[in-house]
This record gives C-alpha cells, sequence and structure tokens, in this order.
C-alpha cells in the first residue's frame, strides 16, 4: 500500500494540467476527459488499497505511508518540557480514511462525469477552470482525509475551503455568486480559528501531531467525566473547527448562500464531502472526544438542535437547492448527534450513505434545473414526472433512502443514530424523531411539488401560442430565469443553440451517474444491517479499530501473555480509573476489560443475552416507530401538495406569523448582521479613525517637525554660512578698490613708476656705498 | 685727448634725451625712436669702455644690442602696426585696455 499518495496525487495532476493548460488551450471534451481520467484512476487506486487494507486482519488495518519531510524539527516547548515539532507529509490508510477515499474518489468520479455534460453550455475556458478547480477540490479532500497528522490534515482542510470558494464563486461576474463564496470562506475560517487553536494545544500538551500517536496517548489519559480538562478544550476547539466546516450552528449560514455555485459542486463539496470533513475530523479524534463527555454532549446538543433547526427552515423555502441545503445543514447535524452520543461508527456510516443520496438529490435537482432551463424555483415547476422519467425515478430512491424507508440506505444509518441517541438521552432521541419527521414531510414536498401536479412553469415555443412571448426564453435573458425573479444560478445553462424547447430529459452523461448514485443509495446501507435485523453490521466493526486507541484494542491479547508486574504497570500508566472499579491485583484481563468498558460506551459493556435480546427488541420497536413517523411526514406532504394542494396555502395563511419566521430562516442572516457584522464593521470603523488621527497623526507630526527643523536648518545655511562666505568676498573687493587705481592701463605711468624706482633703488645703492646710509 | 669722461658724458646726455623722449611723448613711433637712443647710449658706453680696456667682449655686446633692438623694432613696429589697423592711431594714451 505504498502507493496510498498516488490517491491524492492524480487529480491534483489533473488539477496541473487544466489549471496551466486547459484554460488556455483545451476543449470543453478534452479538459473533462482529463478530470474525468484522473478522478477514474484515482478511484481505481483506492478500490486496489481498499482491497489490500480488507485482506489484512482487523486490528492491523492500519497503513503508514511517509512521503517526505516537511518539518524536520523544530524545538518548542511543550507541557513535559522542551519538545520537537516534526511533521513528515504522511499518508495513512485504515478503515475511516478508507471509507472517505472511496466516498470521494466514488462519487467524485460520478458527479465529474456528470459535470462534463451540466458544464457543456459554459465558455470553453470556464469549463477547464471549472475541471482544475473541481479536481483541485478532489486533491485537498483526499489530502484531508488520507493525512497522518493534524497538520496535514490542515493543509486539506484549508485546501478544501479554499476549492469551496473558488466554487462557489465560478460565476463571479454575479454579486450574489461572489458574496456567497467570501460569505463561505469567511466563515469557515473563524471555525478553522478553533482548530488551529486545537492543533496547537494538542502539541503542547502530547509533543507531537501524528495521529496514531496523540490517540494512543489520549487513551492512556483520565477520561474527564467531572469538569474541563485540558482533553476537552481541545475537543471543544477541534469542534469549533467542525462546526465552521459542516455548517453547524451557529455558523451554518454559508451553507445555503453556497447554492450559488454550480450544481455539481453543491452535490460534491456541499452535499457528499468537504461538509463532511468536521464529522471525520470528530470521528478521527474520537478517542479525545470519548474521554470528554461534557464536550461530547455539547456536541450532541448541537448536532440535534441543527438538525431540527434546519430541518424546520426546508419546510417552507421555494428554492430547490436550498431545500436540499438546509436538508444537508439538518443530515449533517445527524451525524454530529451520532457522534456526540458516541456512535461514531453510526455517524460515520451516515456520512457515506448520505453522500450517496445526498448526491443523487443534488443532481437530480441539476437535472430539473437543467431541463427547465435555469428555473429553480420549485413553485414554477410541477408534473415534471413524464418529462424527465430518469431523473424522476432516481429522485424517488433518493427521497425514499433520505426520508428512512427500508431498505434503502438512509434507513439503516439514520436507524442505527435514533437507535443509539435513543439509548444515551431521550431528549436528544425525541428532537432527533421530529427532525426524521420533518425531513420525510420536506423532500416529499419538494418531489410533490417538483414532478406532482400541473406544469407550472413558462410556456415554449409549441406548447401554446399564446403567452410563449411572455413565457421568458432563458437563452435571450442572460440565459436565467432572472425575469422569474429566480436564482439565477444556472446562468448560462441550456444547449447552446435556440430557444428553450421545454422540459426535456438530460444528456446520458447526466442519467448515468444519477443512476449510479441511485444504486448506490439502495445498496449503501446493507454494510451497516444491525444485530437486531440478522446483519452484522458490518461497517461498525469494520470501522471500530478507527477510533480505538492501539493500546486498549491489543491489551486483551497481549495482557494475558504478560506478567503481573508489567499489567500492573500498564494499569497505572493507562490511568487511574481502572483502580476504581477493581481492586488492587485482580486479574489482569479483568482490569484490561473495566479500561475497555469504560473508554467506549457504557452501553457496548458485555451484556446477558437476555438483556441483549431486550436490546434487539427495543432496537426492532424504535425501527418501526421511525419508518411510521416517515411515513406520516411523507403522508402529510403528500395530502398537503399533491391532492389538496389549497391546504397547504390555507395552512400556511392561519400560521402567517410562523410561516413568515420560517421563510426568512429565522431571521439568523439578519441577526448576525446586526450584530456580528455591524459590530465587527463599527470595531475596523473605530480603528480606521485610530488609525487615521493616531498613527497617520504621528507621521504626519513627524513630517512637520522635519519640516519645520529643516527651515531653521536652511535659515541657518543661509545666513551664517553662506554670509562668512560671502563676507570673505566683500573684504577683498573693498580692499581691491584702493589698489586698481594703480592700474591705469597707461604704458607711461607704468614706465615713470619703474624709472622712479630704478632712481630710488640706484640711490639708495650709491649712497651705501658712499656710507651715507 | 678724448677720455672716456667724454664717452660718458655723450652717452648719459642721449639716455636722458632718450628717457625724457619715452615719458614726455605720445607718438608711439616717437618713443619707439627714443628707446634707440637710450640702447645706442648704452652702447656707446661699452664701445667707449673696450677701446678702454683693449678688450673685444664691449664690441661683441655692442653688436648683440643692436642685433637685437633690431629684432625688437621688427616686432615693436609689426605691433604698432597691428594697433593703428585697430584703432586708427599711433597715440600711447590710447593703448590703456590692461586696467581694471
Amino acid at each position: 500500500m505504498q502507493y496510498i499518495w498516488l490517491i491524492p496525487l492524480l487529480p491534483g495532476l489533473g488539477a496541473l494540467v487544466n489549471g496551466l493548460v486547459g484554460i488556455r488551450a483545451f476543449s470543453r471534451r478534452t479538459s473533462g476527459a482529463v478530470a474525468c481520467a484522473t478522478m477514474i484512476a484515482a478511484l481505481g487506486v483506492s478500490l486496489l488499497a481498499f482491497w489490500e487494507l480488507l485482506g489484512l486482519p482487523a486490528d492491523a488495518r492500519a497503513y503508514d505511508v511517509t512521503l517526505a519531510s516537511w518539518i524536520p524539527a523544530i524545538p518548542l516547548q511543550t507541557q513535559s518540557g522542551m519538545g520537537s515539532l516534526q511533521v513528515p507529509w504522511g499518508f495513512r490508510l485504515d478503515p475511516l480514511s478508507g471509507l472517505m477515499i472511496l466516498v470521494v474518489t466514488g462519487i467524485g468520479t460520478l458527479i465529474h462525469i456528470y459535470s462534463t455534460a451540466y458544464m457543456a453550455a459554459e465558455p470553453r475556458g470556464g469549463v477547464a477552470r471549472f475541471f482544475c478547480y473541481l479536481n483541485l477540490f478532489c486533491f485537498f479532500m483526499l489530502v484531508l482525509v488520507l493525512g497522518n497528522n493534524y497538520l496535514v490534515m490542515f493543509v486539506g482542510w484549508e485546501g478544501v475551503g479554499l476549492c469551496s470558494y473558488l466554487l462557489i464563486g465560478y460565476w463571479y461576474q454575479k454579486k450574489s455568486a461572489s458574496d456567497a463564496g467570501k460569505k463561505a470562506f469567511i466563515t469557515n475560517r473563524i471555525g478553522d480559528w478553533g482548530f488551529i487553536l486545537g492543533i496547537f494545544l494538542v502539541f503542547y500538551t502530547f509533543g507531537t501531531l501524528d495521529f496514531r500517536a496523540v490517540q494512543n496517548a489520549a487513551g492512556a489519559m483520565r477520561v474527564e467525566s467531572a469538569g474541563i480538562g485540558v482533553l476537552s478544550i481541545i475537543c471543544l476547539l477541534l469542534f469549533v473547527g467542525a462546526v465552521g466546516k459542516s455548517a453547524q450552528i451557529p455558523l451554518y449560514v454559508w451553507l445555503p448562500d453556497a447554492m450559488e455555485g454550480p450544481t455539481p459542486v453543491s452535490a460534491l463539496i456541499h452535499a457528499a464531502t468537504m461538509v463532511t470533513a468536521g464529522v471525520y475530523m470528530v470521528g478521527r479524534n474520537a478517542v479525545l472526544f470519548s474521554h470528554a463527555p461534557t464536550v461530547m454532549l455539547i456536541v450532541a446538543v448541537v448536532g440535534v438542535l441543527t438538525a431540527l433547526f434546519a430541518a424546520s427552515i426546508g419546510l417552507v423555502q421555494y428554492d430547490i437547492k436550498r431545500v436540499l441545503a438546509y436538508s444537508t445543514v439538518s443530515q449533517l447535524g445527524y451525524m454530529f448527534t451520532a457522534m456526540g452520543v458516541g456512535a461514531f461508527s453510526a455517524g460515520a456510516f451516515h456520512l457515506m450513505t448520505h453522500a450517496f443520496f445526498k448526491a443523487l438529490l443534488f443532481l437530480g435537482s441539476g437535472s430539473v434545473i437543467h431541463a427547465m432551463g435555469g428555473e429553480q424555483d420549485m413553485r414554477r415547476m410541477g408534473g415534471l414526472k413524464k418529462y424527465l422519467p430518469v431523473t424522476y425515478a432516481t429522485m424517488v430512491i433518493g427521497t425514499l433512502a433520505i426520508a428512512g424507508i427500508p431498505p434503502l440506505s438512509g434507513f439503516f444509518s439514520k436507524d442505527e443514530i435514533l437507535f443509539r441517541s435513543f439509548e444515551a438521552n431521550k431528549a436528544i432521541w425525541a428532537l432527533a424523531v421530529v427532525t426524521a419527521m420533518m425531513t420525510a414531510f420536506y423532500m416529499f414536498r419538494l418531489l410533490s411539488m417538483t414532478f406532482f401536479g400541473a406544469y407550472r412553469g413558462p410556456a415554449w415555443e409549441g406548447a401554446h401560442r399564446v403567452g410563449a412571448h411572455l413565457a421568458a426564453d432563458p437563452h435571450d435573458h442572460g440565459h436565467a430565469a432572472a425575469a422569474h425573479g429566480a436564482q439565477d444560478s444556472q446562468a448560462g445553462h441550456g444547449h447552446g443553440h435556440g430557444a428553450w424547447h421545454g422540459p426535456h430529459e438530460s444528456p446520458n452523461a447526466m442519467t448515468y451517474p444519477l443512476m449510479a448514485l441511485a444504486v448506490g443509495a439502495i445498496v449503501a446501507g446493507f454494510v451497516g444491517i444491525p444485530t437486531a435485523l440478522y446483519g452484522g453490521n458490518t461497517i461498525e466493526h469494520f470501522l471500530e479499530p478507527s477510533f480505538t486507541a492501539e493500546e486498549v484494542r491489543l491489551k486483551p491479547d497481549t495482557t494475558t501473555e504478560t506478567t503481573t508486574g508489567t499489567t500492573t504497570e500498564t494499569a497505572t500508566a493507562t490511568g487511574t480509573l481502572a483502580a476504581t472499579e477493581t481492586t488492587t491485583g485482580a486479574a489482569a484481563v479483568t482490569e484490561a476489560e473495566s479500561v475497555r468498558s469504560v473508554r467506549l460506551q457504557p452501553d457496548q459493556a458485555p451484556e446477558t443475552p437476555e438483556a441483549e435480546e431486550s436490546h434487539a427488541l427495543l432496537e426492532l420497536g424504535l425501527m418501526g416507530f421511525s419508518v411510521l413517523i416517515a411515513a406520516i411526514g411523507i403522508g402529510v406532504a403528500w395530502k398537503l401538495y399533491v391532492t389538496s394542494p389549497e391546504i397547504a396555502d390555507q395552512l400556511a395563511e392561519r400560521f402567517a406569523g410562523a410561516h413568515r419566521v420560517l421563510s426568512n430562516k429565522y431571521y439568523v442572516d439578519e441577526l448576525y448582521d446586526a450584530t456580528v457584522i455591524s459590530g465587527t464593521m463599527a470595531g475596523g470603523r473605530g480603528l480606521w479613525a485610530v488609525d487615521r488621527n493616531v498613527i497617520d497623526g504621528a507621521v504626519n507630526g513627524t513630517g512637520w517637525v522635519t519640516i519645520i527643523s529643516s527651515w531653521f536648518s536652511g535659515l541657518t545655511d543661509r545666513t551664517v554660512v553662506d554670509g562668512l562666505v560671502n563676507l570673505v568676498g566683500r573684504v577683498v573687493e573693498a580692499g581691491s578698490v584702493v589698489f586698481r587705481r594703480l592700474q591705469t592701463g597707461l604704458v607711461q605711468n607704468y614706465a615713470l613708476v619703474m624709472l622712479f624706482g630704478i632712481f630710488a633703488f640706484v640711490s639708495i645703492y650709491l649712497f651705501m656705498r658712499a656710507g651715507t646710509l | 685727448m678724448i677720455t672716456p669722461t667724454h664717452y660718458m658724458l655723450l652717452s648719459a646726455a642721449l639716455f636722458i634725451i632718450g628717457v625724457i623722449g619715452v615719458m614726455v611723448r605720445r607718438n608711439i613711433i616717437i618713443i619707439f625712436m627714443s628707446i634707440e637712443l637710450i640702447l645706442n647710449a648704452v652702447n656707446i658706453n661699452l664701445v667707449a669702455f673696450s677701446r678702454e680696456w683693449q678688450h673685444a667682449v664691449g664690441q661683441v655686446f655692442a653688436i648683440f644690442v643692436v642685433a637685437v633692438a633690431a629684432a625688437e623694432a621688427a616686432v615693436g613696429l609689426g605691433i604698432i602696426l597691428a594697433f593703428y589697423r585697430n584703432k586708427e592711431t599711433v597715440n600711447i594714451d590710447e593703448m590703456n585696455l590692461m586696467k581694471w
């Protein structure tokens, strides 16, 4: 499995080729082919790696590859003296990351293929840019899930955030799209702040950033059942990161707006993969989280509240993609609920099944939008069943899967979560069940409004002559349904030839991925059939090693062979909790078992056959109940939107207040605008004022001081220095007034002076000679 | 008998006449001629003493003086000619450019 680094590298290569060459030179078909080829290759490598992983014994299913050194060794202070920050470019394949790479490459490949048809009407360079970003996203996502330490994961984490920003803002000429991109990026930044602080604290506490080492070290620490310890703080900070990335309360606001991106992007990034990175990250740190029960409760509560909150908003939205966006937020809430109640594998299982059916639903909605020439408002759809048979059939499968109807995939994963939350906390379970009903309701509302009833969309040429000129031709009107006031994120959409000819089934490149995903949405659940239904719950056993520390897993085998001396040593090393349950000198196996049972959730402690049977009965009962709940949701939606649509309007009128609150998404965006955003803006303006007055004032003051001092300096120069020089000149000039009179220029004057001179000298000579002088 | 005293008196008289001529006359030609007088006053002295002491050096000197006076006259007349062409005069008072 030395080759697992190829998995992220292949899409990275595709991004490089498409980005450097493709945007300039490739045709639409070539750039699509390059992107798809790299993804298919990555999928092939992933399948191979996964197959090899399955071939290993369950306890040995972890493989680390160090590709290159990154940070060699930086001495840094840690809790236990000076440590050394060493980070390699290391990848780790274990059950959890194995599952994730299959999801990312599998669904990624399908969505790439789908995109070749969906983006066919885009300008040539735009298509290459799109595929470059999409491949780059897959690269970073695979780095994220394969990284074997926090820092490599963080690289992937930031990279997918960047690609998300780029792809949401793909139609960057549109203000709403670029705003949505910024919103997503900035909101994620808040989460990343928590994540990076968590990483700092991990290093400070453990002196390493390697997942396995941290896991094992944390596994040996005390469970912080009372109060908040360092593990709780780490988990809380990491969870802040997960909240940002996975769109949980209070940072979920970016995800619905992210629907401004092209629909395949929404399917891949904002439903199937990137937004689940937070769930993955919590799962990756399962050992830490299970040592911090307080934080686990917070995770569960945040998760279930988000699930309920987002589902309730989804009830009344009319934009088909927004319904799905809120549904995604809601399902992510489910996953966090699962993580929070300690059902890590159930959360990861739901992550996988959700990836299938939500990608299916998004791609189906993309197909519908494609068919409607860019229309996203469900009020302008209806009756599309006969125009889009394949899309309809696959959407029904996806909807049934998300609603939790057996035996589709969503049923198994959702019921596992519901069952585990019932065991952990009845209140959380109750909220989750209400959410399940809402989910079934809004999904069938979506299905009904789109595919059933009468066609409510614009007329097209050849259908009805009257009003045909009113029916917006999507190409002549900026390719969009802007005339209807709908969100025209699908701008530029169509066939590149003439007018819109009415709803029509999408090309094969779009329907085949839909069918493949539909198959996935049906069968993906079969790997997790619970024991109550005589399944093996294969996936839970498969994933379990990723969620536990190594020593704990290995203990039952090793302790039987070790002497009592070393056993007591390990017992003290793994913490004092064992001592609370067993007296000193107890059998090694019992001790190890008790450590294990405390570490895992209480309900996983060994049970008697009777207890198991009652458990199975309870599970079956809960299953039946949740199916009933889903059926009620479906029935109500059917009644309200298919058989007697007028009731829905009446209800909306009757509960106008509630309807308005829900339609406006609980005014959360407005609340954020009024508090955080305007607060930040006011702070910014305040700082600007400080900048302008104090900082600029200081700079300007310095300037003024210089100007004034230089003026004085100049004055001195002019008066004192120049004055001295001039004075010398003046003195010389004044002196010359007398002497220049001598120079008459008359030859005879000079001759006369010479004569007198000679006369004088001769006279002196003669007198001296005569001795009279 | 003509003694050196006679020669010296003659030469002194010529010299004084020459000096006065240089000092008081305005015409450059006249001044030139007065300078010739001065030179010849010297020549008379040289020749007189050469004869008195029976020594040829004085005569050689006198011939040198004559030769130099000839050269000087040539150069001087050239200057005067050039000056005249410039100023249309040979008045020494007009030659006063070399002053402040």
